[in-house]
């Protein structure tokens, strides 16, 4: 048992300086929430049943401008889709663990511990190793429910002249910061903005957001098959 | 829909990627090439909500000309590269939009 605690507390420890940005990120889905209309109770319970920072900031986005419930819902399925890709790093660590372990794990999985506790692994075979991911997990929950609530409270004195809806693109700007340097990495963004920019007002449903995904996505494959065809 | 519904329906959703991502996708399931693509839908999606937020102004229209938030984003773009810190990178946009804003 001590040694499950241990782990827990390495997880703890291990993502902390990674919850740094989840503090104003929640501080501002917390104003934006109520900003967009959400009431003070719906903005926590979406925090506390979503618990993903992406997909909660850009459910306000898409209500905002009048998404329908299912662009909003398939949406949030693609934002999430790139979680796949951590799948087949992750699986070959959790593969040992009881079910009801991955169900409880599931809920308390973010991009942050997800990073962390692979280095973890990587390096410990402990058969409670996963408490690492828990610890972690557990950490931003924590952080991500206070901040909403103050965010809520925050809310209802920032004076709207602010502009703080413009932290929305900014935060997830600072989401690529590392692509930035990789050119397919910058042509397949500035192709997936430039869909969804001029395809805002003439793609039907508000469903922009995924038909400039898949653009993007399809010129990443075109490129990428290009770049090795040259090698 | 009401907005419970939708909150439901989006925390379902999110649940079962990440339950999906632990519990079902295995190791052999993906190949190089699918994974290399993979490693793009970040690239792909993210500025389906960032090039919109920026260029298109609350009356749903195009706006280029007499937009701060192009400068405050480029501002915020070039500190990112720079510092490759998230802090650095929102708060950098935050300031500059705001000194465009009210002292420009």
């Amino acid at each position: 048992m001590g040694s499950k605690l241990k782990i827990f507390l390495k997880g703890v420890i291990d993502v902390s300086p990674l919850m740094i940005p989840v503090v104003p990120f929640g501080l501002i889905f917390g104003v934006l929430a109520i900003d967009v209309g959400f009431s003070p109770l719906e903005t926590i319970g979406m925090s506390l049943i979503v618990f993903g920072g992406a997909s909660q900031i850009i459910i306000l986005q898409l209500f905002s401008g009048g998404a329908s419930s299912l662009v909003i819902i398939s949406s949030v399925g693609a934002v999430n889709s790139r979680h796949l890709l951590y799948g087949a790093v992750m699986s070959e660590h959790l593969s040992d663990l009881r079910l009801i372990w991955k169900i409880i794990i599931s809920y308390f999985l973010i991009d942050q511990g997800f990073a962390r506790s692979n280095e973890y692994f990587k390096k410990n075979k402990d058969s409670n190793k996963y408490f690492h991911l828990i610890g972690g997990g557990v950490t931003c929950w924590i952080i991500w429910q206070i901040t909403t609530f103050l965010g809520i409270v925050l809310g209802a004195i920032i004076p709207e002249r602010l502009g703080l809806s413009f932290a929305i693109p900014l935060t997830f700007l600072a989401l690529l910061i590392n692509d930035f340097r990789k050119f397919i990495n910058v042509v397949v963004i500035i192709v997936s903005g430039l869909v969804a920019t001029l395809g805002f007002n003439i793609i039907p449903f508000k469903a922009y957001v995924i038909v400039a995904a898949l653009i993007g996505l399809l010129s990443a494959i075109i490129l990428t098959k290009i770049i090795k065809t040259n090698e | 829909m009401s907005n419970w519904a939708l909150i439901i329906y989006c925390g379902l959703i999110t649940y079962l990627t990440r339950f999906t991502m632990i519990a079902l996708i295995k190791k052999e399931m993906f190949n190089d090439r699918i994974r290399e693509i993979l490693s793009f839908v970040p690239s792909a999606i993210f500025p389906a909500i960032i090039f919109p937020a920026i260029f298109i102004n609350d009356a749903g229209l195009f706006q280029i000309q007499d937009n701060p938030k192009i400068i405050a984003a480029i501002i915020a773009v070039v500190i990112g590269i720079f510092s490759r810190s998230i802090i650095a990178t929102i708060f950098s946009g935050l300031a500059s939009y705001w000194f465009l804003i009210f002292v420009v």
